[in-house]
Formats: structure tokens, C-alpha cells, sequence
């Protein structure tokens, strides 16, 4: 399956490795993905890499990717500038489905760049802010200048139209908010295990630990989300890397309720 | 001797040697590229071919675990052997295909139409590799992303199925329901009736022209019809209805092939018994034999992993994406993260075995194997799947370090 | 007004604690509040008391003269603060300050210690409390020590 042509219009620098790009079609567009989605993005003549979409502007088919370097395809994607021109497939796999939230709580938990699929979530949650009751998002890091839209979160806390807590591994001198891992502040929170909603993306490890905070409070594994992360080529289930027992991660997941997940992650080397 | 005509809803005529020749012939003249078997280099392989002389008359195989050897057979069967370690895999899911090509500039990908594939009759297929397309059919062309290169191969090909009449020691199609004899998926189905004439004398090779009527006495092919495409590639042939020893010979040659096949994989609640078997020591001790060296992927009909690669070339506006085979069993195929999900050979045979026998059902609705074999025949450590399965089975629920005392 | 009791039955340290239990321990308590930036202790003092965070933020750190103060924790509501009030020899091993204004109820080491002799169930209530406090804490360091967010590669 070729990609079709989009055009990088924005380039913001994240962290010292991770890039946000904006693109826009050149002609043909993709479907509009929804928060969880990913797609193939393809660096003319290096390769193909699954990212997910961190940001979605549908009036202008603008797409924003959340990109860190670390091999060949993602540093080429980095790279980019406005006007290069980059390949896109998708939007495949599943989404996370905001909507079954609705009249609840949301509790979203990022670890690293886990925030680049969950962004899209907080940008629905605030367009539509009445729908939801409670909206809690943990952010963590390894330290202040590796997390990703930091102006951004700083914009949701002044906000006050959800509680955002951010925590680092290492602090530094300047840094006003947590220490700690991401998951001590899951503790602290006062959670309504029945009406609640958990979306977390980041490290497997991060993600374990996540999740067995959140259904220590009493939430059900049904109601947590996570969104996992294998080897793709090709997203469309033909390639055979991704999956994971008898799921393909790729359209399966990589959303998938922690219910379906935990017994496979449990599973070493599966 | 058993009359199976009942269960013959197709057409069915009888063509003898210089009817095959003529088949071939006429096929070529249609522009179909005409794959056979043929011997090379002491093995069977599977060739273009112009010319009845070319398939392996006269020989058979001998195959077990870890083991394959030529060796003759005195009745001048043309088919007398059993599958061979390639499979049609190579020709309708090539090793490596252009997936797609593009000129890339300032103003976009311009993705190039892909040229039309070669048109293939596969002439030989066994049953199992009939089912083994069915299942390729399902993972790469029955989904909601269909694969352009196999889905144009396969709306060309041909495909001309053999009925085995000499399994190997490996095979165990019978288990898996998908043999000895074809029955679904073949435009043509040959049934190879060696003929009283043939005697043991007979040279092997038949020479190319004038001999051919004469080697032809007596030797014979049911050939039944499952498509009105198959039905097109015969109309021409000089061919006589069935006779009715005609169709009990092939009924004798039906019933005796399933007898002979003695290998077997019990299936009953097969998925089930190996997932929740997933620490099981029989892996750890399989996982002490295998060379990881990926033989089983490669041979077997049903495996698609595959990379995805970027092959553009020197040119700087031309991207190309290659889809190249991939086996389960290299470390990378799993790569995250600067490591991999499957770093141990344990790992990567149970994903290997699970995917095929457990799995696949879950994906799609189907085995991943289809008994032909090829897998413990091409092992160089000679691991059988179906021992492996039958280990599991005898101490399913079994947990812990490995006893090497068993087995 | 709440009582001290009342206050403290509602945090998630004493969950689960009887009603006696939580009135002798309540009785070596008091409401305390620090502004931003306020010490709450200081590495090297004597270790008094521990608090329990009912609002605000603390950061735990330690001065490193090159560095000046490393935070390597944060509280916040709920949190308890301080535990070498139970052990010799009774010194803070780290400073906490006020991120925050933090208001919470600081419970007197001497009290609580001579209570827990008195009454040795009481005493196991308390350790066990701060065993699984400790744990948690113990636990989130590991899991720094994983350092899940680097790419990791090298490592196999
Ligand atoms: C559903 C999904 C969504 C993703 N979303 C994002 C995203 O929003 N932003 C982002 O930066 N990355 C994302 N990734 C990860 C990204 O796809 C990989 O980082 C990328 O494939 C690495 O390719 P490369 O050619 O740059 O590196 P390679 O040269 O292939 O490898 C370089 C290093 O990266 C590791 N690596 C290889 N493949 C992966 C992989 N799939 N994931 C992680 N590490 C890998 C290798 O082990 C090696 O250490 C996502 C992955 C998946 C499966
Ligand atoms: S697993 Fe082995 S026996 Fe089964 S289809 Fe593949 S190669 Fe043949
Ligand atoms: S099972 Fe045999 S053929 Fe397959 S990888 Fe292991 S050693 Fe090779």
C-alpha cells in the first residue's frame, strides 16, 4: 500500500529528541483519525514508521505528529522541514473511545511521549468539557526537559477545566511540580471506581504499574485503557510483528481494555 | 474396492501423456508460465517447464524428521514423489516483490501502477498446498487490506492440482482434513494412473518428441475439473471419458495414499491445550534443539511475515518499498525499544507453533498448518511438530525446570 | 470544627484503624500549617514527629553542595511525612519543604512512642502502617531505577 503526499506546515521542537510536526494534504486526504488512532508516516526514501496522531485539526485535514528519534525513520521524520513533503497511511488500529466516558470521570495517566495519543483526547475533553464530570490527567517524565508539550500542559493547568499533575524521575533546580514516579500520584487521587474511566499510555512497565494503581482503587480492568505498543511494518495485520498471542496490536489494539492485555503481558516473551 | 463416484460432482475425462504434454503446450500458448516439479541437485524443486520430460519420472522421496533422500521407483510415475521443500508460496508470494514504487519531489509521491505480475499454472500442487492457498487466500486477501501483488497473482494463476499417491514419512495432511486427495480450490485435479505398460525397464527419461505416445501406453490421468477456468484450459485436448476401471484405479490410488499416511496431530481442543500451556518445559527442551535457524518458516506454504524496505536506489526522486520474507524466528522480528519481545529461543519456536496450531484459529478462523510436513523434514535438529504437540498433550498442565529423564 | 480524630480517620494511612486506636493516637497530634516555602524539617535534627499531609505539597530533598537542594520525592494530601522518628537515633535524614500551603496534623514522637509501648497492638498497627508506607516508597524508587523512558538500547 503506497502513502499519499502531505505537506509539513508547522515544526515545534518538543525535547531534545522529539519534534512535533504539522501536516496538511497535498492533495489527497486521509480519513480523519480518531484520539488513539495511528499512522504509517513514510520518509521518502528511508522508510515507514507507526506514529500515533497527536493532534487533529479537521476543518484544515491538518495532522500532528509527535516524533522522537531514535533510529533511522524517526530521525529523517525529525528532520522534516516546512514544506518537505512526507508519506501517510492510516488511520489504523483502535481508538479510545472518549464517548464511553461521557457522563463519567476520566483519568488519563502519560508516561514520556504516552502523551502524543492521549493529547488528542484532552483536546476533545475540553471542546466538550460539560460531558464529562471529573477529568484528571499525571503526566510524568523523566526529568522537566524531557516532557513533551510542556507549554501546553502549563496552558490545561491555568485552565483549571481539569486537575494536571506532572512529575518527574529527576528534578531540576526550577522545577515546581512532582517528583516521583507517575504512578505515586494515582494513590493520592480520590478515585469513583464505578463511573471511572482510565486512559494510560506509555512504557509497558509505566503501564503495569498504572493500571494495577488504578484497579487497586477499585476500578474495573474492563474500564482501563491502554494503548500498546509492538514492532509494525505494515499496521493492516499482514505483516505478522506485532502481534501478541492471537491479537495484531495493529488492529486489535493498540487500544485494548486491560482486562484482554493483562494476561498476555503476564506472559514473558509472548 | 471402494467406488467413490458419488462424491465426483465435477466433470471428469482421462488424458494420457501426450494429453499432459498438450495441456502444457496449450497453456504456454495462453502465455501462462507452466511450474512443475522437476529433480535438480538430488532434491525435487519446483520449475518452469516446457516439456513432460522435465517432471521427476521415476522418483520418489524418502522423508522423515531431519531427513530427505531421492530415491527411484520402478513404475515411471511422473508424481510419484511427495511435496518438495519449495512451495508455490514462491510463486504467488515471492520471497520479494516490489510492493510499491514512486517518483518523489517538492510536489508529492507520485506512486507509479505496479507492472502485471507473471501469469503462473502451477502444475503438481497436493492437496495440502491447495489448502495451504486457501489459507494464504484468507490472510492476504479476505481482510479489509488486501495484499495488490498476491491478489493479482492469484486472479491469474492456474492451478493444477496432483492426488498423492506416495506420501512421505512426514506428512500428516489426514489429521489436519486437508489430504491426500484435492477436493476444493484446484481448477484441474490430475490423477496420476500408472498403466500396466509401464514396466520397471522403463527409462526415467522420456526423450522429447517421438517417444512420448509410446511412453504414454497405458499411463494415464484422471482429471477432474473444478473450474470453469480449468475447464477452458482442457476444451481443446484430445480426451476420452472415464472408463469405469479408469475410476476405480483412482479410487485405489485415492484410498491407498490416506492409508499410508501414518503421521498424525491430534487436533481435538488443539488451541486450547497450547495456550494454556505457554510454560510448559517441553519448550525449554525444544528450545535446546532449535538452531533458530528459521528452515521451518521458510518452507512452510502458510507463513506471511514479512519486512517492508525501502529500496529506492541511487536515483534521489525514486522510493520503492520492498515486501521481503520474514521469519518469527530472528531475534528482530520482534524488535522494541532497543531490544527484543522474544529474545530466547523458547520464545520464538512457542510463537512459532502457538501461531500455526493455536492462534491462527483466533485470526482467522482457521489452522495455520495444513499437515504437509515440510517443517520437520527441512529441521535440521529434526524437531517435529506434531511430537511436540503430542509431548505437550501427555503432560498437559506441566510447569517448572525441564526433567531431561523424559522422552 | 472537626477533632483531630475525626480528621485524621478520613485519611487513607489509618483506613481501617478502630475508633480507640485512632483517639490514642489522635491524642499525641496537633493541626499544623506551613506556608510556601516553609521548612517542615531539616536533615540532621532531631526527628520529633511525623506528619500527616491532609492539603498542599511537600518536596523531600537533600543539599548537595554543587547542586544546591535535589528533590527527590514529593507529598501531597494523604502523604505521610517522616519515619526516623521511629528508629535511632531519631534524626531527620532529609529536608521538607512547603511547595505548597500545606495543612496536615504533626503527631509527637515521644507520645506516640511511649503509647505504642504501653500498648504493643497499637504499636504493630503503627510500624505496619509505615511498612507499607515505606514499601510504596521503596517500590516508586525501583521503578525509577528502571528508568522506563530512556530507549534502553544497549541493554541486551
Ligand atoms: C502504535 C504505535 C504508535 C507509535 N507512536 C509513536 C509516536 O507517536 N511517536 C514516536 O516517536 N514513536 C511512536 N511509536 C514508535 C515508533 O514507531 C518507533 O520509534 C519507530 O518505529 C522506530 O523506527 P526507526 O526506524 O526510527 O528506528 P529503528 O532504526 O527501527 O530502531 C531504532 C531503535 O528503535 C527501536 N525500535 C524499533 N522499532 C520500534 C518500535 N516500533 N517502537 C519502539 N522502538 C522501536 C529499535 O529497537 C532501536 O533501538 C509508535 C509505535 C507504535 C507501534
Ligand atoms: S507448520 Fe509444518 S506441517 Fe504445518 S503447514 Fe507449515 S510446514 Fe507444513
Ligand atoms: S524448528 Fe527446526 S527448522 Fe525450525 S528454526 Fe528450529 S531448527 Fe530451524
Amino acid at each position: 500500500m503506497a502513502p499519499v503526499a502531505y505537506r509539513v506546515t508547522s515544526r515545534t521542537r518538543e525535547t531534545e529528541d522529539t519534534v512535533t510536526i504539522g501536516i496538511v494534504p497535498v492533495t489527497e486526504s486521509i480519513p480523519t483519525p480518531a484520539a488513539g488512532q495511528f499512522c504509517m508516516l513514510y520518509a521518502p526514501r528511508v522508510g515507514e514508521v507507526p506514529i500515533s496522531v497527536s493532534g487533529v485539526e479537521a476543518s484544515q485535514s491538518r495532522l500532528l505528529h509527535t516524533i522522537r528519534a531514535v533510529g533511522a525513520v524517526t530521525k529523517a521524520l525529525c528532520a522534516l522541514d516546512v514544506g518537505d513533503v512526507v508519506g501517510v497511511r492510516g488511520p489504523y488500529g483502535t481508538a479510545w473511545g472518549v464517548e464511553a466516558a461521557a457522563g463519567g470521570d476520566l483519568l488519563l495517566v502519560a508516561g514520556g511521549i504516552g502523551l502524543a495519543p492521549l493529547r488528542p483526547v484532552v483536546h476533545e475533553v475540553l471542546r466538550r468539557r460539560r460531558r464529562f464530570r471529573r477529568v484528571t490527567l499525571l503526566v510524568g517524565a523523566r526529568s522537566p526537559d524531557e516532557m513533551v508539550f510542556r507549554g501546553e500542559i502549563a496552558s490545561w493547568q491555568a485552565s483549571a477545566r481539569m486537575e494536571v499533575r506532572t512529575t518527574v524521575d529527576y528534578a531540576t533546580a526550577a522545577w515546581k511540580g512532582d517528583v516521583g514516579v507517575v504512578t505515586t500520584l494515582i494513590e493520592r487521587l480520590t478515585i469513583d471506581p464505578e463511573v471511572t474511566v482510565a486512559m494510560v499510555c506509555g512504557p509497558e512497565v509505566m503501564m503495569r504499574f498504572a493500571a494495577a494503581g488504578v484497579m487497586a482503587q477499585g476500578v474495573a480492568p474492563q474500564r482501563v485503557l491502554a494503548s500498546l505498543e509492538r514492532t509494525m511494518q505494515c499496521g493492516i495485520r499482514r505483516c505478522g510483528h506485532c502481534q501478541l498471542g492471537g491479537l495484531f496490536i495493529c488492529s486489535e489494539g493498540p487500544v485494548l481494555p486491560w482486562s484482554r492485555v493483562a494476561p498476555l503481558l503476564a506472559r514473558r516473551e509472548l | 474396492m471402494p467406488s467413490r463416484e458419488s462424491d465426483i460432482a465435477t466433470p471428469r475425462l482421462v488424458i494420457d501423456v501426450a494429453g499432459l504434454q498438450s495441456l502444457i503446450d496449450s497453456l504456454r500458448g495462453d502465455g501462462y508460465r507452466v511450474v512443475g516439479p522437476t529433480v535438480r541437485d538430488g532434491a525435487i524443486v519446483l520449475a518452469e517447464m516446457s516439456d513432460v520430460a522435465e517432471l521427476p519420472r521415476g522418483w520418489a522421496d524418502d522423508q522423515r524428521p531431519g531427513g530427505y533422500r531421492l530415491t527411484r521407483r520402478e513404475d515411471g510415475a511422473f508424481f510419484g514423489h511427495s511435496v518438495s521443500a519449495a512451495t508455490w508460496k514462491h510463486h504467488l508470494f515471492p520471497p520479494e516483490v516490489v510492493s510499491w514504487q514512486a517518483r518523489v519531489d517538492t510536489e508529492g509521491i507520485h506512486v507509479e501502477a505496479p507492472a502485471a505480475p507473471a501469469r503462473y499454472a502451477l502444475l503438481g500442487l497436493r492437496a495440502c498446498d491447495l489448502a495451504a492457498i486457501a489459507v494464504q487466500d484468507r490472510v492476504l486477501m479476505q481482510t479489509a487490506h488486501p495484499d495488490r501483488d498476491y491478489a493479482a497473482r492469484r486472479e491469474r494463476a492456474l492451478l493444477i492440482a496432483v492426488n498423492c499417491a506416495a506420501p512421505s514419512g512426514s506428512c500428516f495432511c489426514t489429521s489436519m482434513g486437508t489430504g491426500p486427495r484435492a477436493t476444493a480450490g484446484h481448477d484441474l485435479a490430475l490423477t496420476e494412473l500408472v498403466g500396466d505398460g509401464e514396466g520397471p525397464a522403463r527409462s526415467a527419461q522420456v526423450p522429447a518428441g517421438a517417444e512420448r505416445n509410446d511412453a504414454g501406453a497405458g499411463h494415464r490421468f484422471l482429471v477432474e475439473v473444478g473450474s470453469e477456468r480449468g475447464a477452458a484450459a482442457i476444451s481443446a485436448l484430445r480426451a476420452s471419458p472415464p472408463s469405469a476401471s479408469d475410476l476405480d484405479a483412482a479410487a485405489a490410488v485415492w484410498s491407498s495414499a490416506a492409508a499410508r499416511v501414518d503421521r498424525s496431530l491430534d487436533t481435538a481442543g488443539l488451541p486450547g491445550l497450547l495456550m494454556r500451556n505457554l510454560e510448559h518445559p517441553r519448550w525449554d527442551l525444544v528450545a535446546e534443539r532449535c538452531l533458530s535457524c528459521a528452515n521451518c518458516t521458510l518452507v512452510c506454504p502458510t507463513c506471511f511475515c514479512v519486512d517492508l524496505r525501502e529500496a529506492g536506489g541511487l536515483d534521489p526522486r525514486h522510493a520503492e518499498q520492498h515486501r521481503v520474507w520474514a521469519s518469527c524466528f530472528s531475534v528482530d522480528h520482534s524488535q522494541l525499544h532497543g531490544g527484543s519481545m522474544r529474545w530466547s529461543a523458547r520464545a520464538r519456536y512457542r510463537q512459532w507453533m502457538t501461531h500455526k496450531l493455536a492462534t491462527w484459529h483466533e485470526q482467522f478462523g482457521t489452522s495455520g498448518c495444513v499437515g504437509c510436513g515440510r517443517c520437520i523434514t527441512w529441521c535440521p535438529a529434526g524437531i517435529d511438530i506434531t511430537e511436540e504437540a503430542a509431548a505437550i498433550r501427555a503432560t498437559d498442565g506441566l510447569t517448572g525446570p525441564p526433567t531431561r529423564a523424559r522422552g | 470544627m472537626k477533632t483531630i480524630a475525626e480528621l485524621i480517620a478520613e485519611q487513607r494511612f489509618f483506613r481501617g484503624l478502630d475508633r480507640d486506636s485512632l483517639d490514642l493516637i489522635a491524642g499525641c497530634g496537633r493541626n499544623v500549617h506551613f506556608a510556601v516555602g516553609q521548612r517542615i524539617l531539616t536533615a540532621g535534627e532531631p526527628a520529633d514527629a511525623f506528619y500527616l499531609l491532609r492539603s498542599g505539597r511537600a518536596a523531600l530533598g537533600f543539599y548537595v553542595p554543587e547542586r544546591g537542594t535535589v528533590v527527590v520525592d514529593t507529598l501531597g494530601g494523604g502523604d505521610v511525612l517522616g519515619w526516623s522518628w521511629l528508629f535511632e537515633p531519631y534524626r531527620w535524614q532529609f529536608d521538607a519543604d512547603a511547595l505548597e500551603p500545606v495543612s496536615g496534623v504533626a503527631f509527637d514522637a515521644r507520645c506516640l512512642r511511649d503509647k505504642c509501648e504501653a500498648d504493643p497492638r497499637l504499636g504493630y498497627l503503627l510500624t505496619q502502617g509505615f511498612a507499607r508506607v515505606m514499601l510504596g516508597r521503596l517500590q516508586s524508587v525501583r521503578l525509577r531505577l528502571l528508568d522506563v523512558y530512556g530507549t534502553g538500547s544497549g541493554t541486551r
